[in-house]
């Protein structure tokens, strides 16, 4: 599996070359939410807001009331706990393209609960007009910016940094409410999103090999949520539904799915994997991900649950299962 | 023949106390108070391009969203945005009918759209919102505007246009952090293209600002935080036009401007130290402000239920 570092700085600065009208905000956090690149090579397009993110909110809807697309860029938490006032009211009413970066999604920060951004999407979801983006490996962080803008009102991105896996075949990008099917099948479901898309792939993988025949789709755009591609093979899974989110059970991706379940009706079972009602604190994602029960392994023990089966599949047979960039087994224009 | 800045901020105060009466309650002393200011304002301190005739306000189009072309500020009744022009930001939503009453004093809105006045279906609110005539950013919120008019003033910048950016803001705007974090960021950014006036009237809903909580000095506090920030008495229109002229390079200029709630209409000192929302309470009461409209208007004109005092 090719692991990819910076990802977002090096592609925004290529991306945004011929884009003047994009202006990037910081809160202070220039290298942590990978523009410092920006910074150096575009410094005139550079706004440093400083701690104020109230501020920063309010004073990014006023510039793209002047025909500019402010990229905010910030930790997650602070967009939407520190200023969900002003992110409400200054850009959600009024519809405005303003592009809030979120980063630190869930437990992908040891910084414990004030850096953890847990339950972000149910709070941005509620918000009319809003539109919500999650970003699961590489792929999507390269081909994100394009979606982004093409969306004309706000958009809430949940991103990624650091070292980032390449899940998804690279000439495959980022599309607006497509989700990627990763295998097809019949006995159950998994959908996952964000950085739960590379733990699921794992357990898929070796549930296939026991035998188990699974539907597992990646979700990247959380809303507006596209249910079409879920709904047939939900209909005829024989055990059910497990999600899992790198958030609150609360609101999220299972929130999502269950309403969907329910207005299609839909009677089968949901499992939903993620923080069960629960702060998470500080510690490594990995040990964060088993403590909460959303890595691989707890997607094997649920399955195992709601099939009556038993995969008998080890911590370390996990381990070995190497990922290779998947390619998507349905085409967008087959939708 | 055009309207003096006097007699534009005498009209604001008439139509406003008359609608209170119509409506047996309103947000009276925010009309005493900013009178001269917005008049001085829209009259001669402001650079706003010709509305062309007065304009009628339109039925409410529905909220914003990608599927409702039909939406509208009230941004049109302040002209055109052209990079030469001035813009208009106006934070405290609950002075909206002295802004209304402003904007047909000084030709920009149609008297008959405040037929309208907080009436369903219609833009022309009672606390105002971005649809209502003269503004064009939420404001309901407070402490958000001036953000946003930083985010405008700054976008000028880039943009090289000539015209600034005014705000209109309360002093009680001034407790809410947000609104320390917009001029600590226009000091820094150096925002000289912005202009505040505030109206410095010392009272919020729980009655007077020294108890509920302070802000003074309000002059010091500012300066000290980057601003050009200088005190005026805000019913001398002279006084608050030489204060739009301070220069203020590399800063933004802020015109606090004393004033006093219940300036022009002396029988509302009664509701001391209440003056956010006039509730007439009965008919007497309701006769003691008629015979104050009688007063204030231009001509005799009649007014509808009015009550002689004895030997009158």
């Amino acid at each position: 599996m090719e692991i990819l570092n910076k990802t977002h700085a090096f592609n925004l600065v290529k991306w945004a070359k011929d884009k003047p009208e994009v202006l990037v905000l910081s809160a202070d956090l220039k290298s942590s939410t990978e523009i410092d690149e920006f910074f150096d090579i575009y410094p005139d397009r550079f706004i440093s807001a400083g701690i104020a993110e109230q501020n920063m909110m309010s004073f990014a809807a006023g510039l793209s009331r002047e025909g500019f697309i402010p990229f905010v860029h910030t930790f997650a938490v602070f967009i939407y706990r520190r200023a969900f006032d002003q992110v409400a009211m200054s850009i959600a009413y009024s519809n405005l393209p303003v592009k809030m970066f979120g980063f630190l999604p869930g437990i992908t920060t040891p910084g414990g609960a004030t850096h953890q951004a847990i339950e972000d999407i149910s709070l941005m979801r509620a918000l009319p007009n809003m539109t919500i983006f999650e970003c699961g490996d590489a792929t999507e962080v390269e081909t994100i910016l394009d979606p982004v803008m093409a969306v004309k009102g706000p958009v809430y991105i949940r991103m990624l940094r650091g070292d980032i896996p390449r899940l998804f075949d690279k000439n495959e990008p980022f599309k607006i409410g497509v989700n990627r099917i990763l295998s097809q099948g019949t006995d159950i479901v998994i959908i996952s999103s964000g950085i739960c898309t590379e733990e699921a792939i794992k357990a898929v993988d070796a549930m296939k090999a026991k035998g188990l025949s699974i539907e597992h789709q990646h979700i990247s755009t959380l809303k507006p949520f596209n249910s079409k591609q879920l709904l047939g093979p939900i209909s005829t899974s024989k055990y059910g539904v497990i999600t899992v989110e790198n958030h609150t059970v609360i609101g999220g991706l299972g929130s999502i799915v269950s309403e969907c379940m329910a207005e299609n009706g839909l009677p089968k079972k949901i499992a939903k994997l993620g923080l069960q009602d629960k702060f998470a604190h500080g510690a490594s994602k990995a040990y964060l991900m088993k403590e909460y029960g959303f890595d691989a392994m707890a997607i094997i023990k649920q399955t195992e649950k709601m099939t009556g089966m038993n995969f008998n599949i080890s911590e370390a047979e996990l381990k070995q299962v190497n990922i290779i960039p998947m390619h998507s087994a349905i085409k967008a224009e087959d939708l | 023949m055009d309207k003096t800045t006097a007699q534009i901020a005498a009209g604001i105060r008439r139509r406003v106390l008359e609608h209170t009466l119509k409506n047996n309650g309103g947000y009276l002393s925010q009309a005493c108070s900013s009178a001269e200011t917005l008049a001085v304002l829209y009259k001669e301190i402001m650079h706003l391009g010709s509305t062309g005739a007065p304009i009628m306000p339109r039925a409410f189009p529905g909220v914003p969203s990608p599927f409702n072309p039909d939406y509208f500020t009230g941004g049109e009744f302040n002209g055109p945005h052209t990079s030469e022009y001035d813009r208009f930001i106006f934070s405290p939503a609950h002075y909206a009918l002295a802004v209304y009453a402003c904007l047909i004093e000084t030709g920009r809105m149609d008297e008959k759209g405040l037929e309208h006045f907080n009436v369903d279906g219609f833009s022309v609110e009672m606390i105002g919102a971005e649809h209502s005539p003269g503004m064009e950013v939420t404001n309901g919120s407070l402490g958000q505007a001036l953000s946003q008019a930083a985010g405008i003033a700054y976008a000028r910048k880039l943009k090289k246009e000539a015209g600034k950016v005014w705000v209109y803001m309360s002093d009680g705007e001034f407790q809410i952090g947000q609104t320390w974090e917009a001029f600590q960021f226009m000091a820094h950014h150096k925002l000289d293209n912005m202009g505040v006036f505030v109206d410095v009237n010392c009272h919020q809903c729980e009655g007077r600002m020294v108890d509920v909580m302070n802000i003074e000095p309000l002059d010091a506090r500012l300066n000290a935080f980057g601003a050009e920030a200088l005190k005026v008495y805000g019913h001398d229109i002279k006084g608050l036009l030489q204060a739009a002229s301070t220069p203020h390079i590399g800063k933004p200029l802020v015109v606090l401007c004393a004033t006093n709630p219940f300036e022009g209409i002396p029988l509302l000192k009664q509701n001391a130290p209440k003056y956010h929302y006039v509730r007439i309470k009965n008919e007497q009461e309701k006769n003691l402000y008629r015979l104050e409209l009688e007063r204030m208007s231009p001509r005799t004109l009649n007014i509808p239920g009015i009550i002689r005092p004895a030997g009158n």
